[in-house]
């Protein structure tokens, strides 16, 4: 299905002005059971324990770049929880049958679920400031990923990303690309290699509109004389079933990788500039396999951080001033903090950090798929602004990011604003300046 | 028997009994659902230390003081009078004394060495009154603002409603400004224990999980070195 035909299949839902998607010809009812069910095959001690803990003091919206720039209490981040919250407290929490009996929680119904999808999706982008700043300690966007699993199952996901979880990778295309990549620039591009060290991925923002991407990574390997290659049966790092709420989709997808690293018999998988495929790997993996993963999990920054620290890769100085933007699921809920600004220190750039950085930076607006979601581009637009002034009151000269979706995020907000600032991919930084050994 | 009695004795039993037993069936209901362990590579290997979430998410960080400060600000200052008046009040521990004397036969000057102490009734009265008008204006603000409006339903109302019912009414005991004493205490003892009966069901429990919560955010994020 293409998303043109997934923009004919919208309708308006009860959210004005917002359309919800909807997949297959299923009654109303059968879609609030569904989704009831999926809730509920996420309701663990965990998630039980920070919906009882919501006191509803509406602190989380003053972290959220959507209601920071509308304003608007609808885009509160616990507000976008609230199916999730009726269908626990109404029919699996410990006083379910209170609840049902007062009424103290209505019944999730089939239009609120359509208006929730706007919320849910459009206006999310699961970047976890909200969960920093909840006084109860609650992890508000995790739940919004849990609550993503409930419309997923009941066919009430953005046509873009129920598309793009469907599609999956296409191997035979990025064998010919590939190749023609290495042709291109004369660079030698392992791919199926039987055995290998390194097993890289690419996400496929990155095959589709940042190819130079796969061309640095092939120039630092070969630089640093790793034993890598890339696998047709398990390049694509991205994970749109994540991003969907489909989890069966995440699962073959994160699966794909698992089995092409362990069929090389890599020691680590390099996962590419993308955020969430960071999370999905990295922090999800092992538990979709079942055990511990039999190899490393490294975002690309941290290999080159890695390998900076180590002495193995050196880099030409820049001279010049450059601001970071922390792409939300490798830095804030990654953990990935601390290795681009090294390998930036490595490059000799004078580091301008942005106000709120690090940890607390704003989020492009694009991440969660919400850069794939074209009815939600006049919404992002609005968050991106104020990413665009964050990064103007630093008055760096190079802003740089190892995210590639926050990086598309950035050409649309550049193109969108005409705004004089360009984003960098950190990687292709490196490449670009790669030191004699 | 009449209102006072009944307030002091069956009342206050079975407001305990509702009490404990609710908070109880609560807390087994959630620690009973299945978790799940992380089998992930852990960052770091000490991620109990993100059990110092608990502490530390007790004071928003400075990126985020400038939009919450008066919810914080307000919401410390009644938890502080309401536990100040709770438990710095000569009457109130001698009732949690006799409480712990006869349902679990501890004593507490034998346990601590020393007796447990207490205000003077006047500072009480005040902590009294700036937790009342705390509790009004985090009552006004949650009218007035949209997002606490929009969040807001029954258990928000009614909460605050058993929370500031018996401070107001201790208070006019205290102050025998209205009522006959006998009818102020009763009223009071009846308003704690419309608290006591609710405190299972509604928000109040963020009291037990409060702590769980950030301690499982804490140890979840320290694992992964995410920000805290």
């Amino acid at each position: 299905m293409s998303a043109a035909t997934g923009e004919l299949k919208r309708a308006a839902g009860t959210s004005p002005g917002f359309a919800c998607d909807r997949q297959g010809t299923r009654s109303d009812d059968e879609r609030v059971a569904q989704a009831m069910r999926g809730f509920v095959e996420d309701f663990g001690r965990k998630a039980a324990l920070y919906l009882e803990s919501c006191i509803h003091c509406g602190m989380c919206a003053e972290s959220c770049h959507f209601y920071e720039v509308t304003g608007d209490p609808k885009y509160t981040p616990v507000w976008k929880l609230e199916p999730l919250k009726q269908a626990y407290k109404r029919e699996y929490g410990p006083f379910a049958p209170i609840f049902r009996l007062l009424n103290l929680k209505r019944a999730v119904s089939a239009d609120q679920l359509a208006e929730w999808q706007h919320l849910l999706y459009d206006s999310c982008t699961m970047c976890g400031r909200c969960s920093l700043m909840c006084p109860m300690g609650i992890d508000i966007a995790g739940l919004i990923s849990d609550a993503r699993h409930g419309m997923a199952r009941a066919g009430l996901v953005p046509a873009e990303l129920r598309e793009a979880a469907d599609r999956g990778a296409a191997p035979a295309d990025f064998k010919d690309r590939i190749g023609r990549l290495a042709a291109e620039h004369r660079i030698d591009i392992p791919l199926d290699k039987a055995k290998a060290d390194v097993l890289c991925t690419i996400s496929a923002t990155e095959i589709e509109k940042y190819p130079a991407s796969i061309v640095a990574t092939a120039k630092i390997m070969q630089r640093l004389g790793a034993d890598w290659t890339f696998r047709s049966d398990g390049y694509q790092a991205n994970n749109f079933g994540l991003l969907a709420g489909d989890a069966q989709k995440q699962k073959e997808a994160s699966m794909k990788l698992i089995d092409a690293a362990v069929a090389c018999g890599a020691k680590s998988l390099i996962l590419p500039e993308c955020g969430h495929a960071y999370g999905a790997l990295r922090w999800m993996g092992a538990n979709i396999y079942g055990k511990p993963l039999p190899f490393q999990v490294l975002h690309i920054s941290e290999f080159l951080a890695e390998n900076v620290r180590s002495g193995k890769l050196r880099l030409k100085r820049l001279d010049k001033s450059a601001t970071f933007h922390d792409p939300c699921q490798s830095s804030r809920r990654g953990g990935v903090i601390e290795a681009p600004r090294e390998v930036l220190a490595a490059l000799g750039v004078e580091l301008k950090e942005m106000f709120p950085t690090r940890g607390t930076n704003w989020c492009c607006g694009g991440g969660g798929g919400v850069v794939d979601i074209r009815r939600a581009d006049a919404l992002r637009h609005k968050v991106f602004h104020l990413k665009m002034n964050q990064i103007d009151d630093t008055g760096a000269e190079l802003p740089v990011t190892s995210c590639s979706d926050c990086r598309k995020t950035f050409d649309d907000g550049q193109t969108h604003y005409r705004w004089d600032k360009s984003m960098n991919s950190l990687l292709e930084l490196v490449a670009d300046n790669l030191a004699e050994a | 028997m009449d209102l006072l009695a009944f307030a002091r004795g069956p009342g206050m039993h079975w407001a305990m009994i509702v009490f404990a037993a609710g908070i109880l069936w609560r807390v087994i209901g959630v620690l009973l659902l299945r978790g799940r362990s992380e089998l992930s590579e852990p960052r770091s290997a000490s991620q109990w230390k993100g059990l110092r979430l608990i502490g530390l998410r007790s004071w928003p960080r400075k990126e985020f003081l400038g939009g919450t400060a008066f919810g914080e600000i307000m919401g410390y200052t009644f938890h502080i009078g309401f536990l100040v008046a709770l438990f710095f009040y000569l009457p109130h521990i001698l009732f949690f004394e006799d409480v712990a004397k006869t349902v679990i036969g501890v004593n507490f000057r034998r346990v601590f060495g020393f007796d447990w102490p207490y205000l003077p009734g006047g500072a009480i009265y005040f902590f009294s009154a700036v937790s009342v008008a705390a509790l009004i204006a985090v009552l006004v603000h949650r009218i007035a603002s949209p997002v606490k409006r929009m969040l807001s339903n029954f258990d928000d109302y009614f909460s605050w409603f058993v929370t500031i019912a018996p401070i107001a009414t201790g208070m006019l005991a205290y102050s025998h400004f209205a009522a006959p004493y006998p009818m102020m205490l009763a009223l009071h003892l009846l308003s704690v224990e419309l608290l006591m009966v609710w405190f299972p069901f509604g928000k109040l429990m963020h009291a037990f999980w409060m702590f769980a919560a950030r301690g499982i955010q804490g140890v979840e994020f320290e694992r992964k070195g995410a920000s805290l």
